[in-house]
C-alpha cells in the first residue's frame, strides 16, 4: 500500500530537487501492524505521550518478525490502562477481571497447550492485585508469556501509589511523597522462578522486540517489565511535564546491564534506572514436569497429557 | 560533470489523523527529518510534518516509536 503513494524516480541522477518524489505526508493507512490491530477501535483511548502504545507497537513487530500464527495466539489482559491492550490487538484477545489475567492465562494454556499465551498487563494489575497469582504462576513456571508494562502508579483509577511507586514520588494519594519501600520486579521474579526476566523502558523499542522474540522461543514462564511514561497521572507531578520529557529522561538515565545479579537492578527515576536481560534459564515447565512426574509414578497406566480439548 | 544523485534513502509515510502529537517520531528520528507541524488536525493535535525528507534512511525509528501507529518509515529500493 506504501508503494503506490510513491512516484519511483525512473533515473538514478536527480538534477534539482532530490525530494520531490517523496511524499511528505499521506492520508492513507499506513502501517504493516494493521493487520494485528482491531481497527475499528483506533484511535486507542492511551493519553498523547503514553508508553503503553509505544510497548503494544514493538510488541506487534516482534509477532511478526517469530511468524507466530494469529490463531495461535492469545492476548490475557487484566483491569487498567495496560489491560485495554487485550482490546486492541487482533488475536483471541481476553479482558478478565482485576488481578485475574493470571490465572486466567493459567486455564487456558493448560486447557489448550499448543496456544502460545501472552498476559499483556499493568504493573497494578498484576503485581498488587494479582500477586498472589504472579507468585505462583513463577513458582510453578507455567509457560506463560508475561508483559508488564510499569508506569510506577495506579493509571487509570486516578493516579494512586502503587507498590511500584518508587520511594519520594508524589502520587495522588501521596501528595507529601510516598515512602514506602518499592517492589523490584526483576528480584521479585527471578526469587519465585521466573525463566526468563528482562526489564526496557520504552526508550528501548527494538530491545522490546528482541525480548518478546525470545520470550516466544522459551518454554516457561518468562516475564518482561516495560517501564511506561504516564505523562498525566504520573510525570505531570514529578518533574516530567510531558512523555517525551519523560522519554528523554529514560534515554539519560537508564543503564544496560545485561544478565547482573538482580538485587542491583535498581530501579529510580531521575537517577539511576538499570535495564537489560538480567535472567535466562532453563527449568522444567508445569506440564513437562507433571508428564515426567507421574510417568515415574503411575508407569504406563499414565498417558502424557495433551490438553482437555481433543 | 556528472552529478552523482542523492536520491534519498528512505522515505516516511504519516498518518495524520490518527497523530496524538506526542512528539516521540521528531525526538528519535537519528537524521532530524521529522518536526511537528503548526497546522491542526481534526482532534486538536499537532501532527508531525517530513521538514526534511531528503535525509530520511528509512530506517524506521520513527515507526517504532510511535504509540499510535502513524508513521511508517520505508526504505526505497535503491539499486546501486
Amino acid at each position: 500500500m506504501t508503494e503506490s503513494c510513491v512516484a519511483e524516480p525512473t533515473n538514478s541522477v536527480i538534477e534539482e530537487s532530490p525530494t520531490e518524489s517523496i511524499p511528505a505526508t499521506e492520508e492513507a493507512a499506513c502501517t504493516h501492524l494493521e493487520d494485528f490491530l482491531r481497527m475499528d477501535r483506533i484511535p486507542h483511548i492511551w493519553c498523547p505521550g503514553c508508553g503503553i502504545g509505544t510497548s503494544v507497537n514493538s510488541f506487534l513487530r516482534a509477532v511478526i518478525d517469530s511468524k507466530i500464527p494469529q490463531n495461535k495466539l492469545c492476548i490475557v489482559s487484566g483491569i487498567g490502562c495496560t489491560g485495554r491492550v487485550a482490546g486492541y490487538i487482533n488475536v483471541d484477545s481476553f479482558h478478565t477481571t482485576h488481578g485475574r489475567a493470571i490465572p486466567f492465562a493459567t486455564g487456558l494454556k493448560l486447557a489448550n497447550p499448543e496456544l502460545m499465551v501472552v498476559v499483556y498487563s499493568g504493573d497494578g494489575d498484576l503485581t498488587a492485585i494479582g500477586g498472589n497469582h504472579l507468585v505462583h504462576a513463577a513458582r510453578r513456571n507455567i509457560d506463560i508469556k508475561v508483559i508488564c508494562v510499569n508506569n510506577f502508579i495506579y493509571s487509570m483509577t486516578g493516579g494512586q501509589a502503587a507498590p511500584t511507586t518508587p520511594a519520594g514520588t508524589i502520587a495522588s494519594t501521596t501528595p507529601y511523597g510516598y515512602f514506602e519501600n518499592q517492589l523490584n520486579l526483576p528480584q521479585f521474579l527471578e526469587a519465585c522462578g521466573a525463566v526468563y526476566i528482562a526489564r526496557w523502558t520504552t526508550f528501548h523499542v527494538r530491545q522490546i522486540q528482541k525480548a518478546v522474540c525470545e520470550c516466544f522461543k522459551k518454554k516457561g514462564f518468562t516475564f518482561i517489565e516495560v517501564i511506561a511514561p504516564c505523562p498525566t497521572l504520573y510525570g505531570r507531578r514529578n518533574e516530567y511535564r510531558t512523555g517525551l520529557d519523560e522519554m528523554k529522561m529514560f534515554k539519560e538515565k537508564s543503564k544496560i546491564k545485561n544478565n547482573i545479579d538482580t538485587r542491583e537492578a535498581t530501579l529510580i527515576p531521575g537517577q539511576e534506572i538499570v535495564v537489560g536481560k538480567f535472567v535466562d534459564r532453563e527449568r522444567p515447565n508445569f506440564l513437562d514436569s507433571m508428564d515426567e512426574h507421574y510417568g515415574r509414578v503411575l508407569g504406563d497406566a499414565y498417558k502424557p497429557y495433551t490438553g482437555a480439548i481433543a | 560533470m556528472v552529478e552523482v544523485s542523492r536520491k534519498p534513502k528512505g522515505f516516511v509515510t504519516i498518518n495524520q489523523e490518527r497523530c496524538k502529537g506526542c512528539g516521540f517520531c521528531v525526538e528519535f528520528c537519528p537524521t532530524n527529518v521529522l518536526q511537528l507541524s503548526q497546522e491542526y488536525n481534526s482532534h486538536g493535535y499537532h501532527y508531525p510534518i517530513a521538514q526534511a525528507p531528503e535525509k530520511c534512511s528509512g530506517c524506521d525509528q520513527c515507526g517504532a516509536y510511535c504509540p499510535d501507529f502513524a508513521v511508517l518509515g520505508s526504505r526505497n529500493n535503491n539499486k546501486k
